[in-house]
């Protein structure tokens, strides 16, 4: 996409996003508005067989994207499942055709704020519809579809993925096999929308967003996005594994300064979170996302009955969740196996002991690796 | 037969082909993939061990990780054609509760469980003096997970006060056979299976 020079780039603006496919038709969302045309980035690791049965779709959270199993072209860095995405890992890229996308609204190369609305020819900014988990799910179906693959052997996702793995399972049940929902919930719960909504108002307070048209002005809201990722990185790690790595440790100095500069460790450490964060994300996307997250309540269209979204479904859940998550913990996670259970669906559900927090499903978890293995190996014991 | 543990293969017997079956506390998973392979079953578990959880879910079965004491509570009525307790109820910290929840949610509940009263276990409290241990609950006093051992007299008394019947028996030797049984003839305390059998089997189903 040849872009306007008046603009500022958006911080993804240069970077290698893969592959992309755009859609002229119209994708409808929830809002009532619909986006086109739009572009779904996404990459791709291992062979599609010939019955295109082997297909996995990952899901990715909040901050993530397409780049699952290989280095990430802004930070350099290895894939961020690379532990359960790869030839020989749980999720087999020897055996099975990994697909993962960049969501709707996001920033590394599929249609989100930053990008050109050609209405205007000018960034979207917060002219860009609202997207919820299911206008994702939707554009990750065109991509699906593009592909040549009518059913998925899974999706499987953590977090915000999670989310997107469970409506993948309520809007197109006939189109996958089995489903592996990680460290989520079927709705996003009153804290964790005061969470999203203290990072959405820490980007809207730096005068560098400028209303949301920050490209515009060629600045950047780095300090409000910042302090946004701060606040949600707490949420992602438990109490006790900041107890046991920081505790009330020193940064670089032998007492305390008096001042208001990073004394201790864990201040140093949740600096760096947010200062690497802002050269790999946009801030509109960020409010974009988290939104969508707080819009998640997948039982709502079924008068708040979950176990009426899973009425009719043929596939195989597998949902994993962690003892120490307390942003989706354990018994919300199991809230769903117990929907499932109610209307008969093949349901199991695992809670890894873990003092790992949220990101635990982002870690060296071998409990979460055998599981996540014996099921889509089972899963995949009848592919033909 | 099929290498299944004796008392899980009289348990496996009392389930009919084609049924939804819940097994509660179904460790690794061998009884539930037998009704599954053998019997048609729509079969669900309940585990409380991550590993066992993880054997069962690379098997291919549907088991949530939990407990009978707090989770069973979740499942609503009638959904199930069988429910199964194996060698679980001494394990529970509510067993009334326990066994009231496997009636509400099975139309047939299957129970089996370890006899206290079986007479190796009273010769050796008169004898040795110390809590009892025998092959079947070899535990010391202090480790023992088996919280609420009862004798099979007990068990029946509770099945009766939770307003169940006995519809089938089978009595659990030292060596792992199995013997259909009167059920009639578990109430006499001091003689019969209360005091010859090692275990036994319960089918119940609710009045």
């Amino acid at each position: 996409m040849t872009e306007a020079p008046r603009f500022l780039r958006p911080v993804t603006g240069t970077a290698n996003v893969g592959m992309a496919v755009t859609f002229d038709t119209p994708l409808p969302l929830d809002c009532g508005r619909s986006l086109a045309p739009f572009t779904v980035a996404y990459m791709t690791y291992g062979a599609l067989n010939a019955a295109k049965s082997n297909a996995i779709l990952i899901c990715h959270a909040l901050t993530g994207d397409q780049f699952v199993a290989s280095e990430h072209p802004l930070t350099g860095k290895p894939g961020w499942w690379t532990t359960m995405v790869g030839p020989g890992k749980p999720i087999d890229t020897d055996r099975f055709f990994v697909v993962c996308a960049n969501v709707i609204g996001g920033c590394m190369g599929s249609t989100g704020p930053a990008e050109i609305d050609p209405a205007t020819g000018q960034p979207y900014g917060l002219n860009f519809p609202l997207v919820t988990i299911r206008d994702m799910v939707r554009a990750q179906k065109r991509l699906v579809e593009h592909l040549g693959i009518e059913k998925l052997l899974a999706v499987v996702g953590g977090s915000m993925g999670g989310m997107q793995a469970l409506q993948w399972a309520a809007s197109y049940p006939d189109c996958l096999r089995a489903v592996v929902p990680i460290a989520c919930a079927a709705r996003h719960s009153a804290q964790n929308i005061a969470f999203h909504e203290v990072g959405r108002q820490a980007i809207m307070a730096d005068p560098d967003w400028k209303g949301g048209e920050y490209q515009l002005h060629g600045t950047r809201p780095s300090k409000g996005l910042a302090v946004a990722r701060m606040a949600a990185h707490i949420t992602y790690v438990s109490e006790m594994a900041l107890q046991n790595k920081f505790g009330r440790a020193l940064q670089n100095r032998e007492a305390l300064s008096f001042q208001f500069t990073p004394d201790f460790q864990i201040e140093s450490y949740l600096h760096h979170q947010g200062a690497s964060f802002v050269d790999r994300f946009d801030a509109n996307s960020y409010l974009y996302i988290t939104r969508a997250m707080d819009y998640f309540d997948l039982a709502e269209e079924h008068g708040g009955l979950l176990s009426e979204v899973f009425r009719v479904n043929a596939a195989r859940f597998c949902i994993v969740s962690f003892s120490s998550d307390w942003l989706f913990p354990p018994v919300e996670n199991k809230r769903i196996a117990h929907a499932l259970n109610a209307v008969a669906a093949q349901v199991s559900f695992v809670e890894i002991r873990s003092d790992k927090g949220h990101d635990a499903f982002l870690l060296d978890e071998p409990e979460m690796f055998a599981t996540v293995r014996g099921f889509i190996n089972h899963a995949a014991s009848d592919l033909t | 037969m099929n290498g299944l543990r004796p008392d899980l293969a009289a348990i496996a017997d009392m389930i009919r082909p084609g049924s939804r079956v819940l097994d509660v506390g179904c460790g690794d998973g061998a009884l539930l993939e037998h009704l599954v392979r053998t019997k048609n079953v729509d079969g669900r578990g309940i585990e409380i061990s991550q590993a066992n959880v993880n054997a069962c879910v690379a098997r291919g079965l549907a088991v949530v990780q939990g407990d009978a004491d707090s989770d069973l509570v979740d499942y609503p009525a009638q959904v199930f054609d069988a429910v199964i307790l194996s060698q679980t109820i001494q394990a529970t910290e509510k067993p009334r509760a326990v066994l009231n929840h496997l009636l509400r949610i099975g139309r047939r509940t299957a129970v089996s469980l370890p006899n206290f009263g079986y007479w190796k276990v009273r010769l050796s409290l008169l004898t040795g003096g110390r809590m009892p241990r025998t092959p079947a609950l070899d535990y010391s006093w202090s480790e023992t997970p088996n919280i609420h051992l009862c004798t099979l007299a007990d068990f029946v008394d509770l099945t009766r006060e939770c307003g169940a019947t006995t519809v089938e028996a089978h009595a659990l030797s030292d060596k792992g056979t199995t013997t259909r049984i009167n059920p009639a003839r578990l109430t006499d305390s001091y003689m019969g299976p209360n005091l010859f059998a090692q275990g036994a089997i319960f089918l119940l189903k609710k009045n």
